[in-house]
């Protein structure tokens, strides 16, 4: 169903780094699992409208007026390493 | 103090406004039963009491645990994750401010299955819940903690969150009351996303009176969640006596290996018990329903891969040391602070989105979902209700399914295809069964689904069944 390249390719997408053992064990994890899953992919349901939500409603709107909102030391007090009213984080390169 | 802790919640609200109670005195005595929680059920509990303050309400002086995924300010908030370890949030959820504002207080934070991802609550990272009912035994999940809490006499109520069931199969599992109210009854905003088509919030109580107390505090409509839409005329104390002129369906397509003999057993005695009240059995067709598994576990793993993003460790939450660069930060952190169960489900939704299988899968299963839907619109046509057991079995053993991800998926057979319907559907203990392989009786649940904002219909009926059942079963040394 998916094999060993797949999912290193999805665990990309994801940012998630696997461990060898991870690897072999979601292979065959997911693999079971697809295959169950796979029963919807074969249903004919040409023509039936998706459910993206189940509550018959549109456009929710509010007026828009401006009311108090987290302080920024209070917003950024969980951070892992917050730095002058920003998030501090590793170089988007490691050489730089 | 024993004599308080049997007391129902209704009760003992009544007679905390009377005078004969005082808030302080009650929340001290289930502050004390809390403090001996054997069970793993919390989490965090409050530290002292005394220095809190209570509205004035319908709820006023009730404690209340509440699960770990309802964000509460300056309290710890892990929704079961490493990767939330130390996390206090800013903010409190609405759901548990209005439980606030009606007089009720916080307790603890109950234990639950990382990101409630889960069916047995072993895949929280601060250990699995016990069963009060037999501590080598699961109590279900994902709001086990809440659930195993009020069955063990460590709250007098509790509140969690259903996505595809884990508010009704704990309360099935633990003996109490559990209920999945529609979708959109009651605010999300700050409850920890899992999958945000199907979370909502519910109470789960020892008795449907409690159920609908909690229930009329928790619903509405709330600007910070422009889903929620509250229940239009509100919750009212049930009190209906019978069940006559009221018709229950049972899904012909529920077949007798779907469940173990003693849940089957149980499940007839209570429909004989339902006609014996003066309700009516008919068989209903809910052909869709069984590709309800497969739809959701595509949808809930699809929603939660994107919802779970922001867990990258940059604005909250744990960070890996010493990454080389910004990506193997992300990556490291994710690795770290996210257990098997969650990786899994991440790496399932991100492939079931990514490019090349969407419309095979997401597409499929947002259709099936519409399919779903249809089946119970047509069945209410004919019927009031649609009935079920909750779980296809009771409790199972600690351990028993961990090696096996489809099957405990399969758990969730009876109550995915409501969550994916956006329908209410309360579970009651309806009795004990033994288990398939032998040993003493645990609870069964009795599933009553409804359709959307019929909540106060639904909550009747239940409460007239109760009745009629007289579930008086209590895990050894808890009392009420």
């Amino acid at each position: 169903m998916i094999d060993r390249d797949q999912v290193l390719h999805v665990a990309r997408l994801a940012r998630l780094r696997l461990s060898e053992g991870e690897v072999e064990t979601m292979t065959g994890e997911l693999s079971g699992i697809l295959e169950h899953v796979d029963r919807i992919a074969k249903l004919d349901l040409e023509g039936v409208e998706p459910t993206t939500h189940v509550v018959a409603l549109q456009n929710v709107l509010r007026a828009d007026v401006p009311r108090p909102s987290l302080a920024p030391e209070v917003a950024l007090a969980p951070a892992p390493e917050p730095l002058d009213g920003a998030f501090r984080v590793p170089s988007p390169q490691a050489d730089a | 103090m024993a004599g308080l802790l049997e007391l129902t919640v209704a009760e003992a609200a009544a007679k905390i406004a009377s005078g004969e109670i005082s808030a302080a005195e009650y929340f001290e005595a289930w502050h004390g039963a809390a403090a001996g929680d054997e069970l793993n059920a919390y989490l965090w509990q409050v530290e002292d009491p005394a220095n809190y303050e209570v509205e004035d309400g319908p709820l006023r002086g009730i404690p209340v645990a509440v699960k770990d995924i309802f964000c509460t300010e300056g309290a710890p908030t892990t929704a079961g994750s490493r990767i939330l370890e130390g996390y206090r949030p800013p903010y409190t959820a609405t759901a548990v401010r209005q439980l606030d504002a009606a007089g009720a207080r916080v307790l603890g934070k109950t234990n639950m299955d990382e990101f409630a991802m889960g069916s047995s609550n072993e895949n929280s990272a601060y250990g699995p819940v016990l069963n009060p009912w037999d501590r080598d035994r699961v109590p279900g999940g994902s709001s086990g903690g809440s659930a195993a809490a009020v069955a063990g006499g460590l709250a007098p109520c509790a509140i969690g969150t259903d996505t595809g069931g884990s508010i009704r199969q704990p309360a099935s599992l633990c003996g109490i009351v559990g209920l999945k109210p529609t979708y959109g009854s009651i605010s999300r905003y700050g409850m920890i996303a899992f999958a945000s088509s199907l979370d909502q919030c519910g109470p789960l109580t020892r008795d449907v009176t409690d159920a609908a107390l909690l229930l009329a505090a928790l619903q509405g409509r709330d600007p910070c969640d422009s889903t929620s839409v509250g229940i239009e005329g509100g919750i009212a104390a049930p009190s209906r006596e019978d069940l006559r002129g009221l018709r229950f369906g049972v899904p012909g397509e529920l077949s007798g290996d779907a469940f173990d003999a003693g849940v089957r057993e149980n499940f007839e005695a209570t429909l004989a018990k339902i006609e014996s009240l003066g309700g009516e059995i008919a068989e209903v067709t809910l052909p869709s329903a069984e590709h309800g598994i497969s739809a959701y576990y595509v949808l809930a793993p699809a929603e939660a891969s994107s919802n779970l993003a922001r867990y990258d460790g940059v604005r909250y939450g744990r960070r890996s040391e010493n990454s080389a660069d910004l990506l193997e930060m992300y990556e490291n952190t994710r690795a770290e602070g996210f257990g098997p169960e969650v990786k899994r489900r991440i790496m399932l939704g991100t492939y079931a989105l990514s490019s090349g299988y969407y419309d095979a899968y997401y597409g499929q299963a947002q259709k099936v979902r519409t399919r779903i839907a249809e089946d119970f619109a047509q069945a209410f046509a004919a019927v009031d209700f649609v009935v079920t057991p909750t779980s296809p079995s009771v409790a199972f053993g600690l351990g028993e399914k961990t090696d096996d991800p489809l099957s405990m998926y399969l758990n969730d057979f009876f109550t995915v295809p409501m969550s994916l319907a956006g329908i209410p559907a309360i579970s009651i203990p309806s009795g004990l069964a033994a288990p398939e392989g032998g040993g003493p009786e645990l609870p069964v649940g009795f599933q009553i689904a409804a359709p959307a904002f019929a909540e106060q219909k639904l909550l009747e009926a239940a409460y007239a069944l109760e009745r009629g059942i007289g579930f008086e079963a209590r895990p050894e040394g808890v009392d009420g």
